[in-house]
């Protein structure tokens, strides 16, 4: 579903990427660990398609298609999703009206009617249960005055609407209590199946305690250094990432 | 965002900006005593106008430009203008079948169609073309219920008493410099009656349009609501592109009695100039409500999104005692546009009440100014004013001003005041794009979320308009 090879890419002038080698296949769930500055955000905005990261070498392909060519609309429309570690607030906006049409833009490029309004709501409110938000949300402005677990529920209910193929969830647990981090996890597994994939960006083993992964990559440097399945995330959350910095010197 | 991408929306054409090829009567360029007498003669008006004018004209050779306001531009030559310009057609028709139909197909083009069979259901029109008037619709059905809706001119020789005892009585010849020129020139504009409870049956409007260069628009709106009567009236403008500048200096006057209301809204596109800052309208506009009456009230709405330069500041004297004033605005500049508008609410009255809530979007190199009066006089007893100026910055070459002046000569009077300032973000744009809305819709998403408060305010037919308006002139502007 989603291939990445050798895909190489900087900030401004700084290298960060430096050949990252990925291939997810529908069905699975994927988790990328490692330290802050290995990289792994970096590649999650990248495949977002976030201006601020200019690709220099290798390929991204989604379901065969060329993805760092489209603009991050189009990436979206097509099923690639981004949980973001730090959703922005935008006044004015309403929550409402903001995720149906998002929700209609993907909906079209399905090939699946516009909903108006009236059927929007009743989507929406089944799908408000899946991460328990209290309906009062949709009134306000998108994320605006939202606490950091009101946030990420957030992300989790819009991912539960686009009903992406392939989610990539950028460190959804940083910042959220045990509760708040249940309900996301929660929500992360009953909306993974056998037609999707999940892709996601983590620091702490605890995610995973909740969502158990089928490969778990360990990031540092811009490369992923080493590949397994859950036991090597106990492993790290053992070991620590001291091994690591020893690989890469 | 690719810049190229960026680039190729900023170039998007003004949609209004042909040129009808019409046959047309002008005056030569440059002002006089002459001139004034000859725009009153060719207009057939009685005495008492040709005093106004002339008395305007005089003191207006006595007044300078006024340069406090946050905008630069040349010299103004008003000897190098044209004030009086007018399509061939010797009277103005009693039937739209006997209008030229170039000028029905230019309105139509614009969106205004006069024409009996396809106007819009529920407004009534006043179109206007260079200097004079050309068709006003509905006439018949409005007089039916007392409400007089006709061009300046038409009612200066049907109505000359009301004329007489309301023209200049709020905003004065010599008010300022540019008022007191267009009193001395003035060619048409609107004239709206509403008599003694009447409440009018539809919106009415009025739609500007300059067509010929080198030409000023020098309009003149009168609006009287007698005690008990309300009316809701909308003023469009637009004008062809051209590289040199040109003059739009109007008068608006409201007149509300006891119990009255007016709500004038504007929606203000004139040519903004192009990309560089080159051509565009100047646009310097007095614009001022008297709330005469006890329980009066009036309430401005603009969305000003033209002109190369704005300078408008619609008021309200609130005089009768519980008399309300509101002022609602939404002024977006874009590229080199600068703009220096706001209000001022002179509270005369005991517990009179003003609302301002002013928007103000600056794009490009543009510069965007909120400048506004709130005065407390010595009689206004537990007055109140509340206002709230917020503005958006796009882009990192763009300013964005607030001038907030507070008199206070009533120590009960309560005057509130809030400002904030924003931008939209890169990531805010990511944000929404990367939910599958396109970067066109997420800017208009932002922006109209910032105007709601305003738009909210326009008669519906318009809201969405207007909305649609501010997306059209944003297109490119977030790079």
């Amino acid at each position: 579903m989603l291939e990445i090879r050798d895909l190489h890419a900087r900030v401004e002038d700084q290298p960060i990427l430096k050949g990252v080698n990925l291939s997810v296949r529908a069905g699975e769930i994927h988790a990328v660990m490692g330290r802050n500055g290995s990289g792994k955000s970096t590649l999650s905005k990248l495949l977002a398609g976030h201006p601020a990261y200019s690709v220099t070498g290798g390929s991204v392909l989604f379901r065969g298609q060329d993805l760092l060519e489209l603009q991050p609309e189009q990436r979206a429309r097509i099923g690639v999703f981004l949980g973001f570690q730090y959703p922005v607030e935008i006044p004015g906006v309403s929550n409402l009206e903001f995720l149906r049409v998002a929700t209609n833009a993907r909906r079209v490029e399905r090939g699946d009617e516009e909903l108006d309004t009236f059927a929007f709501e009743d989507l929406v409110r089944e799908r408000l249960k899946l991460v328990q938000m209290d309906p009062a949300f949709l009134e306000r402005s998108v994320n605006e005055g939202f606490s950091g677990g009101e946030k990420k529920r957030n992300e989790i209910l819009q991912m539960a609407l686009l009903e992406p193929l392939v989610a990539i969830l950028d460190e959804t647990d940083s910042g959220l209590d045990i509760d708040a981090l249940r309900i996301v996890a929660g929500g992360v597994c009953q909306l993974a199946g056998p037609d999707n994939a999940t892709l996601l960006i983590t620091h702490y083993q605890r995610l995973l305690d909740l969502i158990t992964p089928d490969y778990v990559h360990v990031m540092a440097a811009g490369r992923i250094l080493r590949t397994g399945g859950k036991e090597l995330a106990v492993e790290l959350e053992r070991s620590g990432y001291d091994w690591v910095d020893q690989e890469v010197a | 965002m690719s810049t190229a991408t960026v680039s190729d929306l900023v170039s998007q054409p003004y949609k209004h900006g042909f040129v009808t090829d019409i046959e047309t009567e002008k005056i030569p360029k440059g002002l006089s005593e002459d001139v004034v007498r000859l725009i009153s003669s060719k207009k057939d008006e009685p005495e008492f106008l040709l005093r106004f004018r002339l008395r305007a004209y005089r003191q207006w050779l006595q007044m300078a430009e006024p340069d406090w306001a946050a905008l630069g531009h040349p010299r103004i030559d008003y000897q190098n203008i044209i004030y009086y310009a007018a399509p061939k057609q010797q009277e103005k028709k009693a039937s739209l079948d006997e209008v030229d139909p170039k000028l029905l197909e230019t309105f139509e083009k614009l969106g205004i169609p006069l024409s009996e069979q396809k106007r819009l259901s529920n407004v009534a029109v006043d179109a206007v073309f260079d200097s004079v008037s050309i068709a006003t619709t509905y006439r018949e059905k409005l007089a039916e219920h007392g409400v007089i809706f006709c061009s300046i001119s038409e009612a200066v020789k049907d109505h000359p008493e009301l004329v007489e005892k309301y023209l200049g009585s709020v905003v004065p010849g010599n008010d300022n410099y540019f008022a007191a020129l267009n009193s001395a020139v003035f060619s048409d504009g609107s004239f709206v009656f509403i008599p003694k409870g009447v409440e009018c049956p539809m919106e009415l409007s009025t739609y500007f349009r300059i067509n010929s260069a080198d030409t000023g628009q020098f309009e003149r709106t009168l609006i009287v609501a007698e005690e008990g009567a309300s009316v809701s009236y909308l003023e469009g403008c637009t004008a062809p592109m051209f590289d040199t500048n040109q003059l739009h200096a109007a008068v608006v006057e409201l007149v509300v009695l006891d119990d009255a209301s007016i709500k004038y809204s504007t929606v203000q596109n004139w040519y903004a100039g192009d990309e560089n800052g080159v051509g565009g309208i100047y646009n310097f506009v007095t614009k001022r409500g008297q709330c005469r009456g006890d329980r009066s009230r009036i309430s401005w709405t603009q969305v000003e999104t033209g002109s190369a330069i704005t300078w408008k500041y619609p008021s309200c004297v609130l005089q009768g005692a519980d008399s309300v004033g509101e002022f609602y605005s939404v002024a977006l500049t874009n590229n080199y546009q600068q703009a220096d508008t706001g209000t001022k609410m002179i509270h005369v009255g005991a517990r009179t009440r003003s609302t301002i809530v002013s928007k103000g979007i600056s794009a490009g190199h543009s510069s965007n100014s909120y400048r506004g009066l709130v005065q407390m006089g010595a009689k206004a007893i537990g007055a109140k004013n509340y206002s709230q100026c917020d503005s958006m910055l796009i882009g990192d070459q763009a300013a964005a001003n607030t001038y907030p002046y507070i008199r206070s000569q009533q120590p009960d009077a309560v005057v509130e005041h809030e400002a904030s300032t924003c931008r939209i973000s890169a990531d805010q744009l990511f944000y929404l794009q990367s939910r599958g809305i396109g970067f066109e819709e997420a800017v208009s998403m932002m922006v109209s979320g910032f105007c709601r408060d305003v738009f909210n305010q326009l008669p519906m037919e318009f809201a969405a308009e207007a909305d649609k308006l501010l997306a059209l002139k944003l297109e490119g502007s977030v790079g």
